[in-house]
């Protein structure tokens, strides 16, 4: 990934500094700019972080106090009983466990499924190769929105809407496109020797993708399953479209059921428990990034480097 | 070698791509053809009515708030997320100041967009949860839970007609900002040192260097930048249908067209009218990338 090379302008001004031939006047200036750029940046941090912190902070109120209390004040006592409520009263927990599930098997498949027919198209020559690959590139142009009619017609005719199962192909199907283009990209770029070396060993086809060149394309893999985890964890127009009616909402992911609580909340609403049910969802996804910040950056910035 | 060919392919090929032409292009294919029915969902004879779909939609005035509204977002959205985004990355990058006709980044920056990347990994149905609670027109808001402490407001930003949609777009920036940071810095990063410093030694001031060196060079990023903003400018279906009043309120200011397609298809069963808009949308979002490319194409410059 080109990114890990940000640093290398700010790397390389360590070795230069005796070398510094700056006057008085450029550090007057370079010092201003810099304290400018600083404010700047700490600004907008704070913008990024006070909403988050906000809710957090939020979580631990009562309702008297979210409604009577200045927006930053500490909570009066630390109690998870508003955590509590929104865990098991508003399914929370549920829905988190919904995502999870869904989520880990869709992904495995999608990056099964699109990373073979990658494969294929990438390494093989055969007739309507060309045919296969433009179809599966050309779902990036649609909208899913064109879709949302037809595909809830076809899994009703399946039987398949509200089902894990309809949900999953689902969220394979669409994650298809992005993983079959990048992923044949990736492909093309292995050398050749190894394979032929495989083939010559009197490897199958087959084991020569599994045992030689998947591992061979760790890296590719890697960066696209974190763009399919992050793409499919965060999606709501597909749930809300195929997760719906009677019975329906036991198997909402979490996307549909925080926004559900938040919509159908209300005059009497527990506030505080909202706030704890977005704590829940949030924090994960702080842990997560903090331990894979730079595979998570250059996952999701992928699709717009190549 | 030939050996058993043909079947690997076909046995590696089958599954995805039997998966993805049931989900997917068939319902490509379908919502072309729905689009020229009245069909409701539940009468089994469909009747095709040819372009009376488009001709309803056309003099639908909602149809056409929507549209203003994508055209307000499709301005908007790319262009602030853009000059923001550039900002601080270039802050980031070359902000520390040049010593010995060297640029270097600020101290920190890692720090910085690490933070400001965190709202990408949010899902924008969560986010809407949470500004719809910032926004809150009362003092549990927390910009109106500000504004009781110095004694202003209370601002009606998501009931406010005039204001509304603006308040959307503020979250679009918000969530997007941090993305494009990384993005532009990594196209930065690549920009060898020696370029600056040479322009650096010509005498060029930190507004020349950006200019003249960094913009002309990250044209590229720029452009796809422009694209995938333009793309989300036609979406927003999360953040209306959760933030807005009455879903796509107050009186219509905020409707866009997913959230009309979402409402005609699974609200009002109108399914051949909802397809009508997808397809509408289809080709307003095509027209959209490829003159985007087309108008702003340029020789790439090499290094």
């Amino acid at each position: 990934m080109t990114y890990t090379k940000t640093d290398g302008p700010a790397a390389s001004y360590t070795g230069s500094r005796h070398a510094s031939t700056a006057t008085q006047r450029d550090k007057k200036e370079i010092k201003l700019f810099s304290g400018f750029a600083h404010i700047a940046l700490a600004v907008w941090g704070l913008l990024v972080i006070a909403p988050l912190i906000w809710v957090i902070l939020a979580s631990f109120k009562s309702n008297t106090e979210i409604f009577t209390q200045a927006p930053f004040s500490l909570p009066s006592k630390i109690s998870f009983e508003t955590y509590q409520t929104a865990w098991t009263e508003a399914h929370v927990g549920r829905y988190f466990l919904n995502s999870v599930f869904v989520v880990a098997i869709s992904t495995a498949g999608t990056m099964l499924f699109g990373s073979m027919a990658a494969y294929v198209l990438a390494r093989y020559k055969f007739v309507g190769n060309r045919f296969i690959y433009y179809l599966f590139v050309s779902g990036l142009a649609f909208p899913v929105f064109l879709a949302l009619v037809p595909l809830f017609l076809i899994l009703q005719n399946l039987g398949l809407l509200n089902t894990y199962t309809g949900l999953i192909l689902v969220y394979i199907a669409y994650s298809l496109p992005f993983t079959v283009f990048f992923m044949t990209a990736f492909f093309k770029t292995l050398p050749n020797q190894i394979a032929e070396a495989a083939i010559v060993d009197g490897a199958s086809h087959t084991r020569l993708f599994f045992q030689v060149m998947l591992p061979m394309a760790k890296s590719g893999l890697v960066s696209i399953t974190i763009f399919n985890i992050v793409g499919q964890w965060n999606q709501y127009l597909l749930p809300v479209a195929i997760m719906q009616g009677a019975g329906a909402q036991e198997k909402w992911v979490l996307t549909q059921g925080i926004a559900n609580i938040s919509v159908s909340a209300g005059y009497q609403a527990n506030w505080a428990a909202l706030f704890a049910a977005l704590t829940l969802s949030i924090l994960p996804m702080i842990i997560v990034y903090a331990f894979f910040q730079r595979q998570i950056q250059s996952g999701l910035t992928a699709g717009a480097t190549k | 070698m030939k050996h058993g060919r043909y079947p690997f392919i076909i046995g590696f090929l089958i599954v995805p791509v039997a998966i993805y032409g049931t989900f997917v292009i068939a319902a490509y294919v379908q919502a072309f053809q729905l689009s020229f029915t009245n069909w409701r969902g539940f009468s089994p004879d469909v009747s095709y009515i040819g372009f009376d779909n488009f001709t309803k939609l056309f003099q639908d005035s909602t149809f056409w708030k929507a549209i203003q509204h994508h055209i307000l977002l499709l301005i908007f959205l790319p262009l602030l997320t853009i000059v923001l985004a550039l900002f601080f990355a270039f802050l980031l990058n070359v902000g520390g100041g040049s010593k010995g006709g060297r640029t270097r980044g600020v101290w920190g920056s890692k720090f910085y967009r690490v933070v400001f990347f965190f709202p990408q990994l949010l899902a924008l149905a969560l986010v809407a949860v949470i500004f719809s609670r910032v926004y809150s027109s009362d003092d549990s808001g927390l910009i109106n839970g500000l504004l009781n402490q110095v004694g202003a407001g209370p601002v009606l930003f998501l009931a406010d007609k005039n204001l509304a949609l603006w308040s959307i777009l503020a979250v679009l920036v918000w969530q997007a900002v941090g993305f494009y940071v990384v993005l532009f810095s990594a196209g930065m990063g690549s920009i060898p040192t020696e370029i600056y410093e040479a322009a650096a030694l010509d005498g060029a001031t930190r507004g020349t260097l950006f200019f003249k060196v960094t913009l002309p060079l990250l044209w590229n990023t720029l452009q796809v930048a422009w694209v995938y903003l333009g793309i989300a400018a036609f979406d927003a279906f999360a953040l209306v249908n959760v933030m807005s009043v009455d879903r796509g309120g107050p009186d219509g200011a905020t409707t866009v067209l997913g959230l009309e397609i979402y409402r005609n298809a699974f609200d009002y069963a109108q399914f051949g009218y909802a397809s009508a808009m997808g397809v509408v949308l289809f080709f307003l979002t095509i027209t959209f990338a490829a003159l985007t490319l087309r108008v702003t194409r340029r020789d790439a410059i090499e290094l």
